[in-house]
């Protein structure tokens, strides 16, 4: 494929939202090398991708099931050619190991980092039973763990999540105070990206700090849809747009079937989502990964 | 080693109240004949350990089930499982969540005789609040380090499901993820076996890492063509059985609403094996023509 050979993408004018936030996903894995980018949910699995493509080379990146891709693959591709195997059992290990850096989803998430893919309501009978707590608390007691969360509201930015799967900066915090210090070293959550926004735990107490708000998105939107306080210093800046060369990767290569748009819709259809996209985090067969 | 045996006779050798671990992972390569055949067994109060899918759904919805332990159950294309939705909802059942990683060093410690093995997966989460028999262990070496002390999963019976079988019951998997299949196998008092295809000693043919699980460890053997079905076998790609999307859509909608489940079971579940194959052709001949 040559890399002049199609028109220019694009101008800035006419990048979607979810080109939007496939960026500010890649841009999680910035810096890490060579270590294992997992991913979950399109967005995700996209910047993931891209990364590796752009300018995280050393990557190592998955088909979404247990074959590691010896170049990144568009999405739902086929492997082609493969540079390793890490199926279930040698992913659980990788987690422990810590070369390893997952983006998940949260049905619930508080000001902490505290997330809840398990349950709503009370556990032991809750109102909505979710997905159970699959590799959260081992992922972010473990390795550096970010969120892609693709529609940011109340109802999942909440003052205290029903049921801690992923381990937050407070908890961490009691850990080290109640087992020695040292309990929580390899705890480190790095970044949360929304529809909205772009989100660090980088405060004095860990709590959640405002990075950048999306092109077209004002501060204001983003805590009207934020069930607790945000830290947030001074002017915020806008997420940066994504280059020529990275539109291309996206539209041309990683996702020519706009499957981005899907997790991502218009701000339009915004106001109506459905019960399950609410409660459940994007999850794609094949990209349900520990 | 294994002999040769049918699902019925596989079935009726297992005891009500029962730990009965099932392998596969969410909704791939899970030995769902054996399931059928226990759903239509007088079984009951069985405790479940699987990384779940629709096995747990099943056997949650005929009320075979007391205790699921499980990091998550879902169908993987279908985020959630119904039948393990309400069952949970109802409070018809109780429920041991494990983190992924913990529940795979718990296979491990009961398949090596331990009586546990200690991870840092778990710590800071409330994996350890709603499992208040959890314990830590502290390191007796200079770091001193307090981990979570995984118990070991041990299993009266493992059920897995196999590409192909010899009739003395070596296991082998086609597919690129082995699961957690053998440990699931030594972690259990008495594992069996279903195949979609069986063959003599000595005419397993492939690379010998196929060769996943020994006989050494196998109680009995059943030829159970597309046994697994609908779940994925985990080689479409080179003609095995991939997971039947239409027909899983299919139960997990019917599960969704009592009066269609109902028709759902008079359907596919009232009769046999046999019969539950020859049903879901018919399924599929209707809706083609439909």
């Amino acid at each position: 494929m040559s890399t002049t050979s199609a028109k220019s993408a694009t101008s800035s004018t006419d990048v979607t939202r979810a080109e939007i936030c496939v960026v500010a996903c890649a841009e999680a894995w910035r810096g890490d090398g060579e270590m294992l980018a997992a991913a979950m949910g399109t967005c995700s699995v996209l910047g993931a991708r891209l990364a590796r493509l752009t300018f995280e080379p050393e990557l190592l990146t998955t088909d979404g099931g247990p074959l590691l891709t010896a170049e990144a693959v568009p999405l739902g591709a086929p492997a082609g050619p493969v540079e390793g195997w890490l199926p279930f059992r040698d992913h659980l290990w990788l987690v422990q190991n810590g070369r390893r850096h997952v983006m998940m989803g949260a049905s619930q998430i508080d000001r902490y980092g505290n997330t809840n893919i398990s349950a709503i309501g009370a556990w032991s009978r809750p109102k909505s039973q979710l997905l159970g707590v699959r590799g959260a608390p081992g992922n972010t007691i473990c390795n550096p763990t970010s969120y892609w969360i693709p529609k940011h509201s109340t109802r999942v930015f909440v003052p205290k999540v029903d049921m801690i799967s992923g381990v937050g900066y407070d908890r961490a915090a009691e850990l080290e105070a109640e087992l020695g210090v040292g309990a929580s070293r390899f705890h480190d959550l790095r970044r949360v990206v929304t529809d909205l926004g772009v989100f660090d735990f980088a405060t004095p107490d860990g709590s959640m700090r405002l990075v950048s708000v999306h092109p077209g998105v004002d501060v204001e939107q983003v805590v009207a849809a934020t069930g607790f306080e945000l830290v947030i210093d001074g002017e915020v800046p806008q997420t940066r747009q994504p280059t020529d060369e990275e539109l291309r990767l996206i539209r041309e290569v990683l996702d020519p079937r706009s499957l981005r748009d899907r997790e991502v819709r218009s701000l339009r259809d915004r106001e109506v989502p459905s019960l399950r996209d609410r409660e459940v985090p994007s999850l794609r067969d094949r990209e349900v990964r520990a | 080693m294994g002999v040769v045996m049918t699902t019925e006779e596989i079935v009726g050798s297992l005891e009500s109240g029962m730990t009965i671990g099932i392998g596969g992972w969410g909704s791939r390569r899970k030995p769902m004949a054996l399931v059928r055949a226990i759903c239509r067994s007088p079984l009951t109060g069985l405790t479940v350990v699987a990384y779940g899918g629709a096995d747990v759904g099943l056997l949650c919805a005929a009320g075979k089930v007391s205790r699921v332990i499980a990091p998550f159950v879902t169908l993987d294309s279908i985020a959630l499982e119904p039948h393990f939705r309400a069952a949970r909802q109802n409070g018809t059942i109780e429920f041991t969540e494990y983190d992924e990683g913990m529940f795979m060093f718990g296979l491990l410690a009961a398949a090596h005789r331990l009586p546990f093995l200690p991870t840092r997966a778990g710590l800071g989460s409330d994996v350890m609040r709603v499992n208040a028999d959890l314990r830590t262990i502290r390191s007796p070496y200079e770091d001193a380090e307090e981990l979570v002390a995984v118990p070991a999963l041990t299993l009266d019976a493992a059920l897995v499901h196999m590409d192909r079988a010899d009739t003395r019951g070596n296991g082998q998997y086609l597919g690129s993820d082995p699961y957690m299949d053998d440990m699931f196998a030594k972690a259990a008092a008495r594992c069996y076996l279903s195949c979609d295809r069986m063959v003599a000693p000595g005419e397993l043919d492939g690379p010998p890492q196929t060769l996943l699980i020994s006989r050494m460890h196998v109680t009995g053997v059943v030829e159970t063509p597309n046994g697994g079905h609908f779940t994925d076998s985990g080689h479409s790609t080179d003609g095995g059985p991939g997971r039947d999307e239409a027909f899983q859509r299919h139960y997990a909608t019917s599960a969704a609403d009592p009066q269609a489940w109902t028709a759902f079971t008079d359907r596919f579940l009232s009769g046999d094996e046999d019969a539950y194959q020859e049903a879901v052709r018919r399924w599929h001949e209707e809706e083609t023509t439909r």
